[in-house]
């Protein structure tokens, strides 16, 4: 087969032992980080991407992906020991992990999350391998018109599952769009937006908005309270991590829940690994005989969540590598992270880099294997890390953030950038206007004013261009749809209202 | 409280939106080939005058009777201290050099904002700047500003 002999490709690049050390180090960081409360792997890939710019994209993506899928299985780890989530996607564990721990459990609790997450995460990458390359080819049929519409439906899927205030969201992205489209305009070099400063005539990059809006705006609203959490005792010894067989017994529709939920949301741009959670979580309830026992400390309560916590990943990666399109704020940084390499994402960049593509599937694969190793016997260590205060671990976090834009173009005024993007990201969060709208916005920003123009160019001006097109028709149809079904749901609740 | 907080950000945004398309006035919006760099600007700033009314509006129909989400302006003030201790340690940057200026926010985050001692605050103060030394321009050639000390 095709793929088998690709993906056999692909293995001969990830077990290269300089690829193999990549991939062992992007896991590692992924645990900490996932098991670091107020850091996160957006945050944490985009404060090392300035270190990634002299490696070989290749091994920088299979680091990167490290992390992206390593933070995963780190997050449940807070969560069931603190009952604080390591990072967002982690919220559903809390709620049977720690009820699991309190009642001495905490140890099967992990090995159920570490187990599930493997299982998840590997089916999460067999989907990707499959899928991705078929949509590639499909994709490749596509012109200006079909990618304006693509953008614009992947912007508005963010916008409506990006929580309470779609208005907000919407505001967000715009926000994203502005500051994208600041600095010199490529088709006419007419500058704009650069207030008379020289040294926006290149734009703001991109490393400075995502460190600001996602560390350190993450980092300013966790300074706000000076105490921590109480964390419950670890379990000594990997016996005491093993599940009984009965728990796996019980969780066996779980993994399969969270592996098909997680890669299915994965792949819907801007749904996330927090949405797969909770409709997993959801689903596994509803078809349980025993539904009144979630809550109180059931596995299943954390073997799906955790599942399609990791599956998302492979989904997530679907429509980044293949139509260039993010489907998070991770996944947005990643993708900045190969155009910053001088790679193209979307329909070619698996068939002009395949050993890029099929080295990251591979390294997928082994890093799946890794971390269940990492986080089965050895997450009793990696609890330990919690006990870093908090007072050191915030320094760094700030110092690493200025040392990384910095070291982009040694520009002291990126490093101001990145100190006022700080304080917007803090703002966002106290006023809940969500980052990764924003974040999306300023990525896809350029790209879809040029798929635009373009378009226009193209029919001279005349807009049926986008809607005569039948792919990009149904796209626009599609965005148009998602962005007024809130305000049908919402005339149809006034009715409903004014009748009783 | 969440209410006064989106009448301010909403009014704040619809003042953006009103520049946005007023810069975007100053541009060429239709060319000979095509949309000149105005086009996507006038509209995006139309669209965030619009959402951003759309927000005030809606949080000042909200029923006063609701209750909204309490600000902590403790925490927030805490927030705001640390981002002026950084914004501080920035403007030091060209002055006394990145090892100097981030120690001395070090310093201030770990003695004045967690309160812990003098001592204590000094030796992460001073771990974490070498550690940065040894880190960045020793073992990974990355450049950290340097002052007028040289360092």
């Amino acid at each position: 087969m095709e793929v088998t002999g690709y993906l056999m490709q692909g293995f001969a690049v990830a077990l290269t032992p300089s690829n193999l050390m990549w991939c062992f180090i992007g896991c590692f960081l992924g645990t900490v980080i996932g098991i670091l409360p107020g850091l996160g792997p957006a945050a944490t890939i985009a404060m090392l991407l300035p270190l990634t710019f002299r490696m070989d994209p290749t091994s920088a993506l299979i680091m990167l992906g490290g992390i992206y899928y390593g933070s995963k299985y780190g997050g449940s780890t807070t969560s069931i020991l603190l009952n604080v989530p390591g990072e967002s996607a982690s919220v559903v564990t809390c709620i049977d992990g720690y009820a699991m721990a309190k009642k001495g459990r905490g140890g099967p609790a992990l090995g159920i999350a570490a187990i599930a997450s493997f299982i998840a995460g590997t089916l999460g990458v067999i989907g990707l391998m499959l899928v991705a390359p078929p949509l590639a080819r499909f994709a490749l049929s596509f012109s200006s018109p079909e990618y304006f519409a693509l953008m614009s439906l992947g912007l508005a899927m963010v916008v409506l599952l990006a929580g309470e205030s779609m208005t907000k969201a919407l505001l967000a992205m715009l926000v994203g769009l502005w500051i994208a489209g600041m600095g010199t305009d490529l088709f006419t070099s007419t500058s704009r937006f650069t207030f008379g400063n020289m040294e926006m005539l290149d734009g703001i990059d991109f490393v400075v908005v995502a460190i600001g809006v996602f560390a350190l705006g993450e980092v300013l609203g966790n300074m706000e309270i000076r105490e921590g959490a109480k964390m419950l005792p670890v379990p000594k010894g990997w016996r005491n991590l093993l599940p009984t067989w009965q728990d796996l017994k019980d969780c066996r529709f779980a993994f399969l829940n969270g592996s098909v939920v997680g890669f299915i949301i994965g792949v819907l741009p801007g749904a996330g690994s927090t949405i797969a959670s909770f409709i997993s979580y959801g689903i596994e309830k509803a078809v349980s005989k025993h539904p009144e026992k979630f809550g109180t400390g059931v596995p299943e309560g954390v073997a799906a969540p955790e599942g399609a916590n990791n599956a998302e990943t492979g989904g997530a990666l679907v429509p980044m590598l293949t139509l260039g399109i993010p489907g998070s704020g991770t996944t947005a940084i990643l993708l900045a992270a190969l155009i910053l390499w001088g790679l193209k994402p979307g329909p070619l960049m698996i068939q002009d880099n395949p050993t890029l593509f099929w080295g990251l599937v591979a390294s997928m694969y082994i890093g799946n294997v890794m971390l269940l190793v990492l986080n089965l016997p050895l997450v009793p260590l990696f609890a330990q890390i919690l006990r870093l205060p908090v007072y050191v671990l915030y320094p760094v976090i700030f110092g690493i953030s200025m040392v990384g834009v910095y070291g982009v173009s040694s520009s002291l005024f990126d490093v101001w950038m990145l100190g006022a993007f700080g304080l917007i990201g803090y703002a966002m969060r106290k006023l809940d206007y969500p980052a990764a709208p924003l974040i999306l916005g300023f990525v896809l920003g350029d790209s879809m004013e040029r798929a635009l123009r373009q378009s226009l160019m193209m029919s001279q001006g005349d807009l049926s261009i986008l809607v005569s097109r039948p792919i990009s028709a149904i796209m626009l149809f599609l965005t148009v749809l998602i962005l007024i079904a809130p305000l049908f749901r919402r005339a149809n609740a006034w009715r409903v209202k004014a009748i009783s | 409280m969440a209410k006064t907080g989106d009448i301010v950000s909403g009014s704040v945004l619809a003042g953006l939106g009103v520049f946005i398309i007023i810069e975007a006035k100053g541009w060429e919006y239709l060319g000979p080939d095509g949309p000149g760099p105005g086009f996507f600007p006038l509209w995006y700033g139309i669209a965030m005058v619009a959402l951003s009314l759309l927000l005030v509006a809606t949080s000042l129909r909200q029923r006063s009777g609701e209750p909204g989400k309490t600000v902590n302006w403790r925490e927030v003030g805490r927030a705001m201290l640390a981002w002026a201790g950084l914004a501080l340690c920035v403007g030091l940057l060209k002055i006394l050099g990145f090892l100097l200026a981030f120690g001395l926010f070090t310093l201030f985050l770990v003695a004045v904002m967690y309160r812990r001692p003098l001592g204590t605050a000094a030796a992460v103060a001073v771990g974490i700047s070498i550690s940065f030394y040894l880190l960045f321009p020793l073992a990974l050639n990355v450049a950290l500003p340097v002052g007028r000390w040289g360092f």
